[in-house]
């Protein structure tokens, strides 16, 4: 167990051929990153697609050299060491499982590597095997094997090792819905068993909201808000992580400069909302969707700022009939508001709201 | 709940397709469609593979058979009359001790020269692949022997291996390492390594390009997977690399093996099977005879032992492959 810190991360890409055509080719895929993990925490890099997680995953792995910044494990500066001098396990996206291997061997290759003695390896193989459930499929290959069994096999192949650092590249994306949910489970649980700490990447914020100790989010190769899966999603540093977390997203309405931000789930009825600090806002709903016994409205609110199409999440709870085409008078408390700079997208402080009633 | 009366944009924008009753609405299968050629898998099989049963039929099978027949008559250069000879032929060719010299000539000359091929091959394999400055270069240099033809650049060989005018002697001796010329082609062991020498020359740069494109197809995350797990590079090519290419390894050593074994051009320019017959192999011995010596028939039935040694050979190895299980 260590903790994996990067300072000042930078990685460019030149992009090939395009080199000798100027700029055209390079990529920032990492531009900037300071992060820290803490001991044996579960530490979850969430953004979308394209903004650079993978990179600095494999940066970390030493899988790629780093245009620029440190990279420590341990207490060590580990720039210079191969990956396989790192004593870190990763996972990876396509599992990356030997396909001319058994299953055994595929676990045992670590192992092997390190020069583990026979028995010591068939110890550590069954342990792992034991802990994933994968007993039964040792003697098969990767081809026999379904997606989830595979993400397991591959699980037990870092895990054998005891790395100091596990490093897991987006490792449910291969597996349908319901398989995800329960190896989501399993994989906190097992996190949980062995106190590793571990970088877990995805693009999907429910997995990172259920996963992570922290979570860092990640945009455009830049880090954008680093804390507790609560904090990021109550106290969101920028819109971009106002609205990237979230389903339906923050509402954010212009007003005077600002763009003010509220959850869906606390545009409620006005009757459901009570309190003196509360703001009723008119809300003109022109669809409902039904998801998961939840209400989704679709409207335009007016009175909190510029008139603004918004959404609000009506818990299952709530049994009030709305209508859609009509008026209704909702309501929200001051103190989920959220105030964001129209320019720049930063928090900033709260302004007065008041919308007259 | 979700009644589409209360949605008015609805009902104008997505209208099903009854309601605006387009006239002709086209049925969900177009009958008037048949089954074209380029839907007949077993015509267009045969199709594409004519040219080259013509091919083979007409450059292959038809000189094979004349070879068979020529092998039990008395045709000669002189007499090219056809008159039934039977075994004769073979009872000669078997009784002339240059026969089993060429052969097992052929035989060594193919084993070492397929192992050495195979192993450099996979080591500028290797190189081909890398990325440096200057690659390209390196790439060209590396193809050239293969894309010269034979006769020709064995004729430079020739002039690098003389007896009297060799750059190689020069170089050596410049360096103090001898004091006479080596006559590389004079005595029998440095002829037989010069041919073997020549051959993988030749035939390396064919091995790297098909090795080549076997690691290429190897999933890079895997092979990074394999450095993260802790293996350093001679680790990853034996327990990772070379396992999954060995398909394509034993294809590089089929070719190599096969152009070996069925070359004569090397032999024949270099040394012409000499000094003394200790470079002789069945190739340039069926073209002594055969056609330099004028007995078709004895040519005949020496060429016609290249063929069952390469066809076992051949299917022996395209057997391991297909055992092979990788993936
Ligand atoms: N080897 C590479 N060469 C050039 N550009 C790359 C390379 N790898 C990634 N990129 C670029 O870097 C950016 C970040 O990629 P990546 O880290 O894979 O994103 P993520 O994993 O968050 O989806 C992308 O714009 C991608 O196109
Ligand atoms: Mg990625």
């Amino acid at each position: 167990m260590a903790v994996v810190e990067v300072r000042g991360l930078r990685k460019v890409f030149d992009g090939g051929r395009a080199r000798r055509r100027g700029s055209h080719g390079r990529v920032n895929a990492v531009d900037g990153v300071d992060l820290a993990t803490s001991e044996g925490e579960y530490l979850v890099l969430l953004g979308p697609s394209g903004c650079g997680k993978t990179t600095l995953l494999r940066t970390i792995a030493g899988l790629e050299q780093p245009t620029d910044g440190e990279i420590w494990i341990g207490g060590h500066v580990v720039n210079e060491l191969p990956p396989r001098a790192r004593r870190v396990a990763m996972v990876f996206q396509s599992y990356a499982l030997y396909p001319h291997k058994t299953v055994r061997a595929n676990i045992v290759f670590p192992l092997k590597a390190q020069g583990i003695d026979k028995t010591e390896r068939a110890k550590k193989t069954e342990w792992a095997a034991e802990l994933l459930g994968i007993g039964p499929l040792l003697d098969r290959r990767p081809r026999q094997l379904s997606g989830g069994e595979r993400q397991r096999v591959a699980l037990a192949r870092a895990l054998v090792r005891e790395p100091s650092v596990f490093l897991l590249d987006e490792p449910l994306s291969n597996l349908d819905a319901k398989l995800r949910a329960s190896a989501r489970d399993e994989l906190k649980r097992f996190q949980r068993r062995v106190r590793t700490t571990t970088i877990y990447v995805t693009h999907d914020q429910v997995e990172a909201m259920g996963l992570g100790d922290r979570i860092a989010v990640m945009y455009e190769g830049r880090l954008r808000q680093l804390g507790p899966p609560v904090e990021v999603y109550d106290d969101p540093a920028d819109t971009f992580v106002a609205t990237f977390l979230g389903s339906p997203p923050m509402n954010l309405v212009p007003r005077d400069g600002v763009l003010v931000g509220f959850r869906p789930e606390h545009l409620l009825p006005e009757t459901l909302v009570h309190g003196d600090d509360r703001l009723v806002v008119p809300f003109q709903v022109d669809r409902v969707e039904h998801l998961s016994g939840d209400r989704h409205l679709y409207g335009t609110v007016r009175g909190l700022g510029a008139e603004t199409r918004v959404i609000a999440r009506l818990p299952v709870t709530v049994t009030a009939p709305v209508e859609p085409g009509e008026e209704h008078q909702f309501a929200v408390h001051a103190d989920r508001l959220r105030f964001f700079d129209a320019d720049s997208g930063e928090r900033t402080e709260p302004v007065s709201v008041r919308t007259g009633s | 709940m979700t009644d589409p009366a209360l949605y008015p944009t609805h009902g104008q924008s997505v209208s099903p397709p009854e309601v605006t009753g387009v006239p002709h609405a086209s049925p969900p299968v177009d009958l008037r469609e048949r089954r074209r050629l380029a839907d007949r898998d077993g015509l267009l099989a045969w199709l594409f593979l004519l040219p080259s049963v013509v091919y083979i039929v007409a450059l292959v099978a038809i000189p094979f058979f004349l070879a068979i027949a020529f092998s039990f008559s008395d045709v000669t250069a002189g007499d090219p009359s056809f008159d039934w000879a039977g075994l004769r032929n073979y009872q000669n060719v078997f009784d002339d001790p240059v026969f089993w010299q060429s052969l097992r000539n052929t035989i060594v000359f193919t084993a070492v020269s397929m192992l050495l091929i195979v192993v450099l091959g996979k080591v500028l394999a290797n190189i081909l692949i890398a990325d440096f400055h200057g690659k390209w270069l390196v790439r060209f240099l590396v193809l050239l022997p293969w894309t010269t033809p034979v006769a020709l650049s064995t004729i430079a060989w020739l002039w690098l291996l003389d007896s009297v005018f060799s750059p190689i002697d020069w170089v050596l001796r410049e360096l103090g390492l001898i004091d006479v010329n080596m006559y590389w082609l004079g005595k029998p062991d440095l002829a037989i390594g010069s041919v073997i020498v020549v051959h993988v020359w030749r035939l390396v740069p064919l091995a790297a390009v098909i090795m080549m494109a076997g690691l290429v197809a190897i999933p890079k995350d895997v092979q990074e997977a394999a450095s993260v797990d802790g293996a350093g590079f001679w680790r990853r090519m034996f327990e990772i690399t070379i396992p999954l290419t060995m398909p394509i390894i034993a294809v590089a050593a089929l070719f190599g093996a096969v152009l070996t074994f069925t070359d004569m051009a090397v032999v024949y320019v270099l040394t012409r099977g000499g000094p003394t017959n200790s470079t002789q192999v069945l190739a340039s011995w069926a073209f002594f005879r055969g056609i330099e010596g004028g007995d078709v028939g004895q040519g005949a039935a020496i060429a016609l032992f290249l063929f069952p040694l390469l066809l076992a050979a051949a299917i022996a190895i395209l057997r391991a492959v297909r055992r092979m299980d990788v993936s």
